[in-house]
């Protein structure tokens, strides 16, 4: 059952992208910031990941396909690796210490868990991530920003200020703190911390956002702002998030994916696995028998 | 291919060298002092005490600063554990974990640790003047206690700062009185004790600017706390200062001793720790 | 052990006041500009200008501070940021072995090793003779005795960065040594300004090792190959003799203020901000 959705989705996504799709993003990423990969629009698919820590097995057998402009939500109880499935997918997880992966992860023709230098800061600046909590880096508002441009080599003052000022609007903050751009970004509250890492993520134009549980740390008020803005930019991104707070998942997900202990037990879209899921578990983890 | 990564990968050949160089310097320090120590050292060196002519190249060994510092270690040692597992207690057990007064305390401590041991030696030796004391073994075991307070404190301090006042609480809850939770903290702390005692065996060992104003030196071993006694690192530097060849050998010979007995209380140290960390919570 | 805990307090205020009341002849014949100021040094004369000790300990200072620091940086650098937990279980006992080697052995070292190597090899490059006793030879044995001190603080420094910043700043594509520069020693620079402080406090009161390998020739150094004497060394040199001439006893009691005052406000300057860090 499982698996033939799988069939079914996968030639679903093979079909190219139109162009008329292609042209509207162009013109979203109106400063201009050459960051567009040759590549851009290809699929980001795990095949049969393994993950272990240590001697600890964290992810099983995963397969996995992300649809494109869509709000993928992975939900499931915590410690289920669902961070950890995340992390893969930019390679973040590098940091942890023992980790052991096999399978594969690839972004269109790139093998994501066999790239490394030129190619893994190519890998991440394509999948951005919004963190758990906000963090701003230790500089101003503005530098948070430009941060991403920077470091791949943008220095143009203009070109930096035209980027730093759409990608502000973007996240609906450059009205908030335009008169304060020099000013650390320790200073903004904790709702516009959070906006103001997702400007920074979106500024290297990726295709994909990976968002961590992103509003958990937030108050309900800023926390709507966030959500807002993840279904205001599928449009042009695909967008990941885990959650572990149901009702946000049945608010802006279009595509769930259910993961219990370190396996996939059901995916597909949200309207099918909330209202009529397939397997035990998941009816039981819906209806909170656990959580 | 991009500036950054040759940057990246100038970095990466940088830090592999300054490791080495690290490396380098702690095996080549060692391999040094013991090549030309054993060449030079003897049994009759480490056996005996100077014999007359001793500085100008006649026979004898150093014995005596051997000895010498072994006395000042040990003494000193004890008398900072007396006075120091008192204040770790008091810091951690009695004051609350926001006082202002540890805060202060804690800071003291650290300023006298950093307190270079000439301005100890120093000030000890014009406080002997005044009192009318002569330069002895007590003035030097005196002024070495005073040198490794501050890192018998901090150090043990470290490790019981890191046991659960959750856990005070939860023994006082028991109706178990002050005393008798100590005796939970003490037991605890044990390794934390023993590493820092290690810590400061090693530093007061190799100390040569405080006892050099307060014990003196003397080319035999003191037989009361009022004579002056020899130690090792002032009799390498002694010895070496002299123009003989067969004087300076005898200062390599004991540089290779002194260096042995700190890198055995080096090592041990970190086999605790390693032993410590692996039974931790 | 209330007592016992505030002594460490009145220790520090008894040594501050018992060196100043015992250098305080000094003070009536000498201002104390005079005295830091002036460069001849006569104790039989009556003439104590500490002013070539304070640049041995200067030049010396500085040089151990100007190789130990990027040798230190880019070790602690490598420890927390790109090394795994094997290197570091390898890396420790050498630090160790640094941290516990004596004053004297490094002393040895340095003229069984470093002196001759200038004088041989280095010197005659630049210099028409050094004897190799210079300051530059107590700059490269102090830079490695200050090394296993900035390196344990700057490993403890970096690791109080949060992980989430290391995070953001790869995810958008930076390279590891871009995160370093930009978030972990941006981050740090209070620390490692903290940290260089206490190293510096560390290496102007070392003695033994210094005076082994410096010359001990009071006179201003003009270069790395001439002979210095800091201030620690002056003070061991000399104190057997301290009594037999007036005045002495005082002005090398004032040496050692000096060194106690500079040390102490140092050490509680990187002290306070180390203890912020910590809190954060």
């Amino acid at each position: 059952m499982l698996s033939d959705f799988f069939k079914r989705h996968v030639r679903f996504s093979v079909i190219e992208p139109d162009m008329d799709d292609l042209l509207h993003k162009e013109q979203a990423f109106a400063p201009d910031v050459k960051f567009r990969h040759p590549d851009a629009g290809a699929r980001l698919e795990v095949r049969h990941l393994d993950l272990s820590i240590g001697t600890q097995q964290i992810l099983k057998d995963i397969s996995l396909q992300i649809p494109e402009n869509k709000i993928t939500c992975i939900i499931g109880p915590s410690g289920c690796g669902k961070s950890t499935l995340l992390k893969s997918f930019n390679r973040l997880i590098d940091s942890v210490d023992g980790v052991c992966m096999r399978g594969s992860i690839t972004l269109g023709e790139q093998d994501i868990l066999r790239s490394d230098g030129a190619d893994l800061i190519d890998v991440r600046r394509r999948i951005g991530l919004v963190p758990q909590r906000p963090c701003p880096l230790p500089m101003s508002i503005y530098d948070n920003v430009a941060y991403g441009c920077r470091i791949h080599g943008i220095r143009g003052r203009r070109q930096l200020d035209a980027v730093v000022e759409h990608y502000l609007n973007e996240v609906g903050l450059w009205d908030e703190v335009k008169e304060r751009l020099r000013e650390s970004a320790t200073g903004l509250s904790i709702g516009q911390q959070q906006r103001l890492c997702l400007a920074r993520s979106l500024a290297v134009e990726p295709e994909f956002i990976l968002a961590d549980e992103a509003t958990s740390a937030l108050d309900p008020q800023s926390s709507k702002t966030v959500e807002d803005l993840f279904v205001k930019l599928k449009e042009h991104y695909s967008i990941i998030m885990v959650t572990h707070t149901l009702r946000q998942a049945l608010r802006i997900a279009d595509y769930v994916v259910f993961i219990y202990m370190g396996e996939i037990i059901e995916t597909g879209n949200a309207g099918q696995v909330f209202h009529h899921p397939q397997h035990e578990l998941t009816r039981n983890y819906l209806s909170g028998v656990f959580s | 291919m991009k500036s950054k990564y040759i940057e990246e990968i100038i970095v990466k050949i940088l830090m592999a060298l300054s490791l080495l160089a690290v490396v380098g310097f702690a095996a080549g320090i060692v391999y040094t002092v013991f090549h030309r120590g054993w060449s030079c050292i003897t049994w009759e060196m480490v056996s005996s005490l100077p014999g007359g002519g001793f500085y100008i190249g006649k026979e004898g060994g150093f014995l005596n600063a051997i000895v010498g510092s072994v006395y000042i270690v040990a003494a000193s040692t004890f008398l900072g554990l007396l006075v120091s597992i008192p204040v770790v207690f008091y810091l951690n057990v009695f004051l609350k974990s926001d006082s202002k007064f540890a805060y202060v305390a804690r800071l003291a401590y650290d300023v006298l640790f950093g307190i270079p041991s000439i301005v100890y030696g120093a000030f000890a030796f014009s406080l002997m003047i005044w009192l009318g004391l002569r330069t002895s073994l007590l003035g030097g075991i005196l002024v070495t206690t005073l040198l490794i307070i501050p890192i018998l404190i901090r150090s043990m301090d470290e490790v019981a700062k890191t046991f659960p006042r959750d856990l005070l609480d939860a023994s006082y809850s028991l109706g178990a009185t002050r005393l008798e939770t100590m005796g939970v903290v003490l037991r605890q702390i044990m390794p934390g004790i023993a590493t820092a005692t290690l810590l400061s065996v090693g530093r007061a060992i190799g100390d040569a600017a405080g006892v050099m104003f307060t014990a003196g030196f003397s080319d035999s071993i003191p037989t009361s706390f009022s004579q002056p006694a020899a130690t090792l690192p002032l009799s390498i530097f002694f010895q070496l200062s002299a123009p003989q060849a067969e004087v300076q050998n005898r200062a390599y010979a004991a540089a290779l001793v002194l260096t042995a007995i700190v890198l055995v209380i080096s090592l041990a140290g970190r086999f605790i720790m390693h032993r410590f960390s692996k039974n931790k919570i | 052990m209330f007592l016992l805990t505030g002594a460490s307090l009145l220790l520090v205020l008894i040594m501050g006041i018992g060196l100043y009341m015992k250098s305080a002849p000094i003070f009536e014949d000498h201002s104390l500009w005079d005295l830091l100021s002036a460069s001849e040094w006569k104790p039989f004369k009556n003439r104590f200008g500490f002013f070539p000790f304070i640049m041995g300990t200067v030049w010396v200072t500085g040089i151990a501070l100007a190789l130990a620091l990027p040798l230190s940086l880019l070790t602690a650098v490598f420890l927390t940021e790109y090394s795994r937990a094997w290197v570091k279980r390898w890396f420790y006992p050498a630090l160790d072995i640094l941290a516990a080697l004596p004053s004297v052995i490094y002393g040895v070292w340095g003229s069984l090793l470093i002196v001759p190597w200038i004088s041989e090899r280095m010197a005659p490059h630049f210099v028409e003779f050094s004897s190799g006793y210079t300051v530059l030879a107590g700059g490269i044995v102090l830079s490695v005795m200050i090394l296993p001190l900035l390196v344990s603080l700057f490993v403890e420094i970096f690791s109080t960065v949060p992980q989430e910043l290391r995070d953001a700043s790869q995810a958008l594509g930076a390279t590891r040594w871009q995160t370093t520069k930009k978030v972990v020693i941006r981050r740090s620079l209070p620390g490692i300004f903290a940290a260089v402080v206490l190293a510096v406090s560390r290496a102007l009161g070392e003695t033994i090792a210094v005076l082994m390998v410096c010359g001990n020739l009071s006179q201003i150094p003009h270069s790395v190959f001439d002979a210095c004497y800091p201030i620690p060394a002056l003070i061991a040199n000399n104190y057997g003799e301290m009594l037999s001439l007036p005045l002495y006893e005082a002005a090398l009691m004032f040496a050692a203020m000096i060194l106690f005052v500079v040390v102490l406000l140092f050490n509680l300057l990187s002290r306070v901000i180390l203890y912020r860090l910590k809190k954060s």
